[in-house]
């Protein structure tokens, strides 16, 4: 496919390899933020390619992973309801509950649906107007203009019985979070480059300057993260400390403004707590008091309630890039996609989970 | 999750910039998409596409860019290492 299959190509990954070679002369630790950035490098094995001097960690950039497990109880609690319809990303579904996951509520006769599109939740709201439709609006910037539309769509079309269930979280935040952990390794950033089409770049600006780290925006594809750590490791071996932009046919510097201005109408920003991380100030979006009524946790009156995560799982520090997945004692043993303990193995962009389906050699004690 | 996806617009409808829709081509696949947050995108034009929404037009020019960065770097390369 055109603006794929180019940026796979070997030659062209090759000689960005060469280059990030030739240009290494330290050691230099750098952080992909997204998960979907985490599952290429893994997938195509960049981070075996590159030199020894350089060592990528994985991110936060995983808005399944970081879905606090209180939102996951509030989803199964709603879900239950003998007039919910509950829609949402498909994998939100396999994402562990205090007891139970929302494949579960399936199983167990629960109206839960795998939408494509949260419009695709509004227009099952249409179609049933005796039921109550809720959407699980989980994700990033990149996601929050599609589930603000849907809801502004909602409100034109006098939609009564559909509601959304929150758990939006941002990347600046936590990025500086990252940055202000007195344990924190990372050098330099490749940042979302789909975050950033949304939102542009100069928010990146300030943090770039306040912790003297490099960040490049970055695309998804080999040729992209190759050329995403090259521009990254050129900066600071000559102690640059910039934001520069390697994925410009998809980002501009102001982002997209139209999806911008509607996000802003549809939410507020609000702390948030990250699964693993705890609650990061200013890190979340929630709706604004104009789309209210369209807020789950109230229809359904489940916003008191919250729930604490187990201490077995490791997958906070994982996703704050202190830790490896193989440098859990669970992984790939007690802990797989079959049965993920965290949510980074259950997402397909989680760490643990890409780690299991291409670095399984790595685990611990693997079972025999 | 954040995943998006580059596919060719091949028609649009409606005007309202709330619902205005297109079909968009990846790769044999066609899908409606929500073009309200690329108003200015017109027929023929790759767009990004993420969980049933257009969030920008491909720039095919800085597109190509990546592998002229590549040939600038190679070509200084093979300079230096003429000079080594
Ligand atoms: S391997 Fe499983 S238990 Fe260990 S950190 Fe990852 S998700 Fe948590």
């Amino acid at each position: 496919m055109k603006f794929i299959d180019e940026y796979r190509d070997g030659i062209a990954s090759n000689k960005f390899r060469e280059a990030i070679e030739r240009i290494t002369t330290r050691e230099w630790t750098l952080m992909e933020v997204c998960g979907g950035q985490t599952h290429s490098i893994v997938k195509f094995g960049i981070d075996e390619l590159l030199p020894d001097k350089i060592t990528l960690v994985h991110g936060p950039g995983c808005p399944v992973c970081v879905t606090p497990l209180e939102l996951i109880d509030k989803a199964i609690m709603i879900a239950s309801g003998p007039k919910a319809i509950f829609c949402s990303f498909g994998d939100m579904l396999r994402v562990p509950g205090s007891e139970m996951d929302l494949l579960m509520v399936k199983a167990n006769g629960g109206d839960v649906r795998i939408v494509y599109s949260p419009l695709d939740a509004v227009r099952i709201a249409r179609e049933n107007p005796d039921k109550e439709v809720v959407f699980f609006a989980v994700g990033f910037e990149t996601t929050a203009p599609a589930n603000a539309m849907a809801v502004h769509q909602a409100k034109q079309l006098g939609v009564k019985n559909f509601s959304i269930l929150v758990s939006h979280v941002l990347v600046p935040p936590a990025i500086e979070a990252v940055l202000s952990s007195p344990q924190n390794r990372v050098q330099a950033f490749l940042a979302a480059g789909h975050v950033c089409t949304v939102m542009g770049y100069t928010e990146y600006e300030p943090i770039a300057k306040k912790y003297n780290v490099p960040i490049v925006v970055t695309g998804f594809e080999p040729v992209d993260i190759l050329q995403g750590i090259y521009m990254c490791v050129k900066q600071l071996e000559e102690g640059r400390c910039e934001v520069e932009n390697q994925y410009a046919r998809s980002v501009r510097k102001e982002g997209n403004l139209p999806a911008q201005q509607l996000v802003q109408e549809v939410f507020r920003i609000v702390p948030r707590k990250w699964r693993g991380v705890g609650e990061i100030p200013e890190s979340g979006l929630a709706l604004t008091e104009a789309y209210d009524e369209f807020d789950a946790e109230k229809r359904f009156a489940v916003a008191a309630y919250t729930a604490e995560e187990p201490a077995e799982c490791i997958s906070g520090l994982i996703l704050q890039g202190i830790k490896k997945p193989n440098e859990c004692t669970a992984f790939g043993t007690r802990c797989t996609p079959e049965h993920p303990f965290g949510a980074t193995m259950v997402s397909n962009e989680g760490a643990c989970a890409a780690y299991y389906r291409y670095r399984r050699h790595l685990a611990k004690n693997k079972a025999a | 999750m954040c995943l998006a996806v580059p596919g060719k617009l091949v028609s649009i409808e409606g005007s309202d910039p709330t619902f205005r829709t297109g079909r968009v081509n990846f790769g044999g696949i066609v899908k409606d998409i929500n073009l309200s947050y690329v108003r200015e995108a017109k027929v023929g034009d790759y767009v990004l596409v993420h969980v049933g929404f257009a969030l920008t037009i491909v720039d095919e020019e800085e597109a190509a860019k990546v592998f002229t960065y590549l040939k600038e770097m190679d070509e200084l390369a093979e300079l230096t290492e003429g000079f080594a």
